[in-house]
């Protein structure tokens, strides 16, 4: 256990102390822990219970976009607001930007548990790819949706109030808010999954049918889950929301071919169904990222897409995967770990 | 909303516009149902569902494109697409279906959305990021006091868009593989032991669906615009279409693709053209739920 604890702790005072270490990466760390937010959440359905989500990314943009009106709607008239778009002159008291932010990130989580629920009935009848496909559209459509309507700025998106005070220090907020939220959800998945509820999950990913036939509600469990989900995942969209000031539907808010892939590629890299898994594949995955975005000018999608398919294809497992079957003690294994070992926890 | 209401009522108040958008959705669908058809045989034969689909079309797109600005005649862009993408596909299978072909199907879906990524970016470093299109610089013939258009490369474009499906309807059911096709399609594992190599039927299988995609996207690029990205539409409607019609049934592959063209057409006309994409992806929804709603009444008459 000693070791453990150490490597812990040394984890905790890294995460505090990063961004004062390196204050250039200030944004940098913080979408790190975005891509882990996301990733884990991708993984609660698509790695604990068996349903690949391509459509969290609904919940992203959902987020910002609820935790922008009610910022605004607590001092101006939102259709007046962005109507203006730039034009008029709105100040924001620090008050209202606080209060404003705090009560975003609530009803952003909130109010994505509650989309994820109402989806969720519609889409979790569908199986396998279909679910893939059908939530898909959902993301696409509901971006489509969004930028058409003008009372939230429509293609145009919305700007928000800047930081008041401090620029840097602005940064090192949101690195904090992200890594907070991330820490919370990494502690909550690490109890879930220990329970029944974890053990419910895990049982309809390996036979739907059967886990029904034992007396679980599949349904309310897939729908408790994606929820649980969602409230993560529309914290951080409300988080990114005040981090990016202003944001505009599809290329930023319901951005379904960058973030909405990247957390399933995040998870997928790392080792899916793991609970280390999601988190080193979004840092291996956003340094590899970053790092073909400055050099291979131009061809970094083109990179990204041979690494999506390099991971799907040649990379099963992925990086937690392949390390349970060579060190299986590091996650306290038996030795000769069979297949199904690596499933539960790490 | 009164924007969408008075065009709602242009529709009927002017019976002849419907036949107009009618004819529109109708040439426009019959290259969705080719493309879907390609869909169809992938997904019935070997169980992929291929993603690329839409970036299959708009790369066949780009090669007849590239042809008529080389000087050379637009027409002859069908058959050299055909051919190019044949062989991209072949290549493509050896590469990455091979290996996911037999693994749990998000990861085919997660492999095939990995390539779409590739081929859309290439295209667009390649290409540039511009709409294309090539003019024929045929005529377009007038019905019923010119309220009807009807440009005679549309018309073409339905004609070799019809004679590629019968031409591909007729080798499956002539050839000799054609038939290990559908061998293959009915039970890989009977066929194999029949003496059928399943890995050549699923590459020729794979290439003749990159090669349907590929013409056309050939004969897009004449009667349509196309960009690098607008591939996933394609894709989406693909998947609408065989979704909708189910596997291995032809008509309905044709029906519910001269559909989803006649309906698009129509959102088009009443929602404006930018709710284009979000049209073809609400029909993708609505096939997916009713689809569902239908299992649902068969989960109820096991109870």
């Amino acid at each position: 256990m000693g070791k453990r604890a150490v490597f812990y702790l040394a984890l905790i005072i890294f995460m505090i102390i990063a961004p004062f270490v390196f204050p250039v990466f200030k944004t940098q760390l913080a979408t790190v822990w975005l891509m882990i937010i996301v990733a884990l959440t991708w993984d609660m359905t698509g790695g604990q219970m068996g349903y690949n989500s391509l459509g969290n990314i609904t919940f992203y943009g959902t987020g910002m976009y609820v935790a922008a009106v009610v910022t605004i709607a607590l001092a101006y008239d939102v259709g007046e607001y962005t109507g203006s778009s730039g034009g008029g002159i709105y100040e924001f008291t620090d008050g209202q930007y606080f209060t404003g932010m705090f009560l975003g990130m609530l009803a952003a989580g909130l109010f994505c548990s509650v989309v994820a629920v109402v989806i969720g009935y519609i889409t979790f009848g569908l199986r396998g790819p279909y679910f893939a496909i059908g939530t898909l559209g959902v993301a696409i459509a509901a971006g489509e949706l969004v930028s058409n309507w003008d009372w939230v700025g429509g293609g145009q998106g919305i700007a928000l109030p800047v930081y008041p005070g401090d620029f840097e220090n602005g940064k090192i907020l949101f690195y904090f808010l992200f890594a907070a939220t991330g820490v919370a959800l990494f502690l909550f998945l690490k109890w879930l999954y220990t329970t029944r509820f974890g053990a419910a999950i895990n049982a309809i990913r390996d036979d739907e049918e059967k886990a029904e036939a034992m007396g679980i509600h599949t349904l309310q469990y897939k729908l408790a889950t994606w929820a649980m989900a969602a409230f993560f995942v529309g914290v951080a969209g409300a988080i990114s929301a005040f981090q990016l000031i202003h944001f505009e539907p599809l290329e930023s808010a319901y951005q379904t071919i960058n973030l909405g892939i990247f957390m399933v590629v995040c998870a997928l890299l790392g080792g899916k169904g793991t609970l280390w898994g999601p988190v080193v594949g979004a840092i291996l995955f956003h340094v590899f990222k970053e790092v073909t975005w400055t050099y291979l000018l131009g061809w970094q999608w083109v990179a990204l897409g041979v690494l999506i398919v390099a991971t799907v294809v040649y990379f099963e497992g992925g990086v937690v995967g392949w390390l349970m079957e060579r060190k299986p003690h590091w996650f306290s294994l038996p030795a000769k770990a069979d297949e199904a070992a690596g499933d539960d926890q790490s | 909303m009164e924007q969408f209401a008075s065009n709602f009522g242009l529709l009927l108040q002017f019976p002849v516009v419907n036949l107009k958008i009618v004819i529109d959705g109708v040439m426009i669908g019959a290259l969705f149902a080719l493309a879907a058809y390609g869909l169809a045989l992938v997904w019935g034969v070997m169980n992929v569902k291929n993603l690329a689909q839409g970036d299959f079309v708009i790369a066949g797109g780009y090669i007849c494109w590239w042809l008529s600005e080389k000087g050379l005649p637009a027409l002859l862009g069908v058959p050299v697409a055909f051919l190019v993408m044949a062989g991209i596909g072949w290549v493509i299978y050896k590469v990455v279906i091979r290996r996911v072909i037999d693994r749990d199907l998000f990861t085919t879906l997660l492999a095939t959305f990995g390539l779409a990524i590739i081929m859309a970016q290439m295209l667009n470093l390649i290409f540039g990021s511009d709409t294309q299109s090539v003019d024929l610089g045929y005529e377009t013939l007038y019905f019923i006091d010119g309220f009807i258009d009807v440009p005679i490369a549309k018309l073409l474009g339905v004609l070799m868009a019809g004679s590629l499906a019968i031409g591909v309807v007729l080798f499956m059911k002539y050839s000799r593989m054609g038939q290990a096709i559908r061998a293959t399609a009915q039970d890989a594992r009977a066929a194999r032991v029949l003496g059928i190599n399943t890995d050549r039927v699923y590459a020729f299988t794979f290439s003749l669906n990159a090669a349907i995609c590929g013409a056309a996207g050939a004969i897009i690029v004449m009667v349509w615009v196309i960009q690098p990205f607008y591939g996933i539409t394609h894709s989406v409607r693909a998947f609408v279409i065989v979704t909708a019609a189910g596997l291995g049934n032809l008509p309905g592959v044709i029906a519910a693709g001269l559909g989803i063209g006649v309906l698009e057409q129509y959102g088009a006309h009443i929602f404006g053209i930018g709710y284009q994409q979000a049209i073809a992806v609400l029909l993708l929804l609505l096939v997916l739920i009713f689809r569902l709603l239908q299992q649902r009444r068969v989960r109820q008459s096991l109870q």
